[in-house]
């Protein structure tokens, strides 16, 4: 059980995917012009990662592990289809969208028209493909860990485009130099963001 | 293909020249079109992954587009993400397969994002924006110019990082011993990831200043 909140808590302030990785990226520079378009495609994001790592970590446990079709038949157990892991991830991450998307659509209407046009731009986004390949790469021990890794990493993402959105509306206000306006300053204040982000680093779990 | 083109049009005709040069400065994938930063910034604290992400993205990029732009008329519009997808994954396995191969511990130091390549948004945004309308060789030229476009803003990072964080070019010390012993200190927080970040808003600034028609209002 610890080591389940360790995962979860290290996932969102230590290994936070903007600060530390810089996974998608694209979308937080796009849609973080306000507060409330920003929230809505973070909790997308953790809707998304918080079902998808899962489903990747059972895909890769008993499918694409050097061994892991063991459990079909004994002569499986020499397999190893970790190479499809990439066209294999993606698929599954495209297919959960589209079936999220449906889901959503058909019993909350409300959370759909917030979340819905964000849902498409989803499956492209790098840190959902990045979440199951660090969750593969890192060898999770239990579906309750891989969970844990998804959602925290859903939640660090959620703060890092809420905090660089307010930033970004209040600093309409400021003069800020005319060719570093709009993209150029906000790449300079997520570094800064990154720094203070960095003071979490000591923390031992 | 080309063959078909040819009739019409030379193969290197200012306008396809102009396909692979626009994207190294007015049309830069990364700081203009603002594509592909996700994997972008966290390969460059050394120059020589930095080199080999460059060399796949663009190798991806143009085959990609390539691939789509052959098949543009026969994909369905509705199902044509997954189909880019697919073709882009297929791509992006043969790379990782041939760079574990070849340089491993290379492959090692880029772990995740080599794998992240096919949702790097330049291959997206490229196929949707030019590809799905266009002629095979003028996509394959359009992906070639904005692999190097990216590379280029890659390789300038990973320079000034690997310079002053690690004093060494490619693995190579540049910093002589002298400056060391005089006091000279390679400066830690070149590497540390927030770096990368504020390097690409500067030389966002530059190119900004020199360029005034992409000043953001």
């Amino acid at each position: 059980m610890q080591e389940i909140f360790n995962i979860f808590v290290k996932s969102i302030f230590i290994d936070n995917m903007i600060f530390a990785y810089f996974l998608g990226m694209c979308s937080y520079l796009a849609v973080s012009k306000t507060v409330q378009t920003s929230a809505g495609l973070g909790l997308a994001v953790i809707f998304v990662l918080g079902i998808t790592v899962p489903v990747d970590y059972l895909l890769n446990e008993y499918i694409l592990k050097p061994g892991a079709l063991a459990w079909l038949d004994a002569g499986f157990a020499d397999v190893d289809l970790s190479f499809l892991s990439f066209i294999l991830f993606i698929a599954i991450i495209a297919s959960m969208v589209q079936l999220v998307e449906m889901i959503v659509e058909k019993f909350s209407p409300s959370l759909y028209s917030s979340l819905g046009i964000f849902l498409p731009l989803i499956a492209v986004n790098c840190a959902i493909l990045g979440g199951s390949l660090f969750m593969q790469e890192r060898e999770y021990q239990t579906l309750g860990q891989a969970t844990a890794f998804g959602i925290g990493s859903g939640i660090g993402w959620l703060l890092a485009i809420v905090g660089i959105a307010a930033i970004r509306e209040k600093i309409r206000y400021s003069n800020v130099p005319a060719p570093l306006r709009g993209l150029g300053i906000t790449f300079i204040i997520t570094g800064l963001m990154g720094i203070a982000f960095m003071s979490f680093l000591g923390i031992k779990l | 293909m080309s063959a078909s083109n040819q009739e019409k049009e030379p193969l290197f005709s200012p306008k396809n020249i102009k396909l692979l040069t626009s994207p190294l400065n007015l049309n830069n994938p990364i700081t203009v079109q603002v594509l592909g930063i996700c994997s972008a910034l966290a390969v460059t604290a050394k120059m020589k992954p930095a080199f080999v992400m460059a060399v796949s993205v663009t190798i991806v990029t143009a085959f990609s587009n390539l691939i789509i732009s052959v098949l543009r008329n026969g994909i369905p519009p509705r199902i044509r993400i997954i189909v880019q997808l697919v073709v882009i994954a297929l791509l992006v396995i043969v790379v990782d397969q041939f760079l574990k191969a070849f340089v491993y511990d290379v492959s090692k130091q880029l772990s995740v994002f080599v794998g992240l390549i096919i949702t790097n948004c330049i291959l997206m945004g490229r196929l949707e924006a030019y590809a799905m309308s266009n002629k095979p060789w003028p996509s394959f030229l359009d992906g070639l110019g904005n692999g190097f476009g990216y590379g280029m803003i890659l390789l300038m990072v990973a320079f000034i990082r690997e310079l002053f964080g690690s004093g060494t070019i490619w693995g190579f010390h540049l910093i002589p011993q002298s400056f060391y012993e005089l006091g000279y200190k390679n400066n830690g927080f070149m590497i540390l990831p927030p770096m990368a970040l504020i390097l690409i808003g500067i030389i966002i600034w530059i190119q900004r200043s020199r360029n005034p028609q992409l000043i953001e209002e």
